[in-house]
């Protein structure tokens, strides 16, 4: 039987396009010393590190040698050290990484950093394609933006999803960065401004797509015993959970919907015990790199009907008043440091658990979604955060 | 730190070569459309599925796949997205790509769009639709590469 583990501390970065005031090593620093510090924690009490980055978005390849000072001193005091990489989803992996680590009793107290230097890299859709299949795909030039945007074209096309519903995603993420301190793109803009913005890869357009990033962020996960000393307010992480879909995306053309999400958030909710997502979900942080994403999100989470997303969206639902706002952070749309953004979701959710989130704090949450997406649209994670252990 | 504290960069660049094998299928694959103008791929002995590009195996099956079926050089577009900004390294704009599931295949290739003005993005996006039937156009002087087939243009 596993063990129950809680988020019991959370760091995060002052993301931006270029943070040149530090080197790599100090903007770790940076979430990890805000981690320790929420936690009440020193270096020495961390009995592992988890740690994820993207490779090679930092010019550097497998950066946590340049960081595992950075990360509680793991070099000089010799602790265990995981590295893990899943493109996108990196962030939500370490998070399961962390949770295994505590869930399975080898760990008391895991310290899971992720971080990644997109603004150091001057194209980010060129280190993209190298994921790319170099036999048959890579010559086309595809990034994350066209899978983003075929999606768009196939919610359009057999939902009837418009520019306008895309215009108004990103100005309900830009309102929620504003309230974010942390937040990369902090600006506002109406529905109107958005729909002027410049095309990017049809229907997408600037205002639909995340920005490149550099940031950093640390969450701490601690055993049921450790937690409840640790502290008043644990986000006990009651659902986790990875899935993936297969290769090629030319196998699976329907990006109008998002099957392998439905099919997790099945597994995840039945773990939690959740029978219907929109009226036992308090908050809901979402990967919308790309405005499409949150509305077909939305519909494969099981908030509402394929095809409905949109319908949820223009009533309100999701906004911060509604019945269940989605990214009260601004999402991944206002703030991409690509293999840390994952983490940022799930620490979103956990500072929302904890009564922590500030002027984004969305009142009375008990129970918090976070969700990750990567490798071209083939890997997903959950996690569910709880006020109460299960 | 103050705001006049100036702050030095140090750049950086990889051009790292390498070397990948096209493997024994996709070999065939692009042999058959440099010499003879062919489109093949593979079907899977058990879930009898045709799959573009051919691959040694079915991930659905998870069986070795040894089948060559020839496919048509017209099919379906099945899904598309039309790029308007220059990345650095990348295409120029611009670039629609499709996915095109030709006919006699059960999953779709990846492709370019050519033969239609893609200038005007609002003009482009009554042009290229989902459902569209679209055809191969060749390249007169071919490298055993994908790019061998040129595009896909409309069916006339």
């Amino acid at each position: 039987m596993a063990r129950r583990a809680a988020i019991v501390g959370v760091g995060l970065t002052k993301c931006s396009s270029h943070r040149r005031d530090v080197i790599y090593p100090e903007l770790v620093y940076e979430a990890v010393s805000a981690a320790l510090a929420d936690a009440n924690l020193k270096a020495n009490d961390i009995d592992a590190v988890v740690y994820g980055s993207m490779d090679p978005f930092d010019g550097v390849f497998a950066p946590e040698r340049w960081n595992v000072d950075a990360c509680v001193s793991a070099g000089f005091l010799n602790k265990p050290f995981l590295k893990i990489t899943t493109g996108g989803t990196t962030g939500g992996s370490v998070a399961l990484g962390g949770y295994y680590h505590v869930t399975s009793g080898l760990f008391d107290v895991v310290l899971v950093v992720a971080s990644q230097r997109v603004g150091e890299t001057l194209e980010a859709q060129l280190v993209l394609n190298t994921c790319i299949d170099p036999i048959y795909e890579r010559w086309m030039g595809g990034g994350a933006i066209m899978v983003g945007a075929n999606q768009a074209a196939s919610h359009f096309h057999f939902y009837g999803t418009t520019e306008e519903d895309l215009a108004m995603v990103a100005a309900k993420n830009y309102a929620n960065a504003l309230n974010n301190p942390y937040a990369h793109l902090q600006r506002h803009l109406t529905m109107e401004d958005a729909l002027k913005m410049r095309m990017i890869s049809w229907p997408l357009r600037l205002s639909d797509c995340c920005p490149s990033s550099d940031g950093a962020c640390a969450i701490i996960i601690a055993c049921e015993k450790r937690a409840r000393k640790i502290t008043n307010t644990p986000a006990w992480i009651r659902g986790a959970g990875q899935i993936t879909d297969n290769y090629y995306v030319g196998d699976r053309p329907w990006f109008q919907d998002w099957e392998a999400l439905s099919i997790l958030a099945r597994r995840v909710y039945k773990q939690a015990k959740i029978d219907n997502p929109l009226e036992e979900l308090d908050v809901a942080e979402l990967y919308n790199a790309f405005t499409i994403q949150e509305i077909i999100e939305c519909e494969a989470l099981g908030f509402c009907e394929p095809g409905k997303g949109t319908e949820l969206l223009r009533k309100g639902v999701t906004s911060m008043d509604g019945k269940l706002p989605v990214c009260p952070s601004g999402g991944t749309l206002c703030t991409n440091p690509i293999g840390a953004t994952g983490l940022v979701r799930v620490s979103e959710a956990a500072l929302q658990v904890m009564g922590k989130a500030d002027k984004r704090q969305v009142p009375n949450v008990k129970t918090a979604l976070a969700h990750v997406w990567g490798a071209a649209i083939g890997f997903h994670v959950l996690m569910i955060l709880d006020k109460e252990a299960l | 730190m103050t705001q006049e504290e100036e702050i030095l960069i140090m750049p950086g660049a990889w051009n790292l070569p390498f070397r990948h094998t096209a493997g024994r299928f996709a070999s065939r694959f692009f042999r058959e459309l440099r010499d003879n103008k062919k489109i093949f791929g593979v079907r899977c002995p058990e879930c009898r599925r045709v799959l573009l590009p051919p691959r040694p195996l079915c991930e659905r099956c998870f069986v070795s796949t040894d089948e060559w079926v020839e496919m048509g050089h017209q099919g379906t577009l099945e899904a598309f997205t039309i790029c308007y900004v220059p990345f650095l390294g990348l295409p120029p704009p611009p670039i629609a790509t499709i996915m095109v599931k030709l006919d006699g295949a059960n999953t779709c290739l990846s492709h370019v769009m050519g033969g239609v003005d893609l200038s005007d993005v609002e003009k482009a996006k009554d042009l290229v639709k989902i459902g569209m039937r679209v055809e191969a156009v060749w390249r007169d002087e071919r490298k055993g590469e994908i790019s061998d087939i040129q595009y896909f243009r409309p069916v006339a």
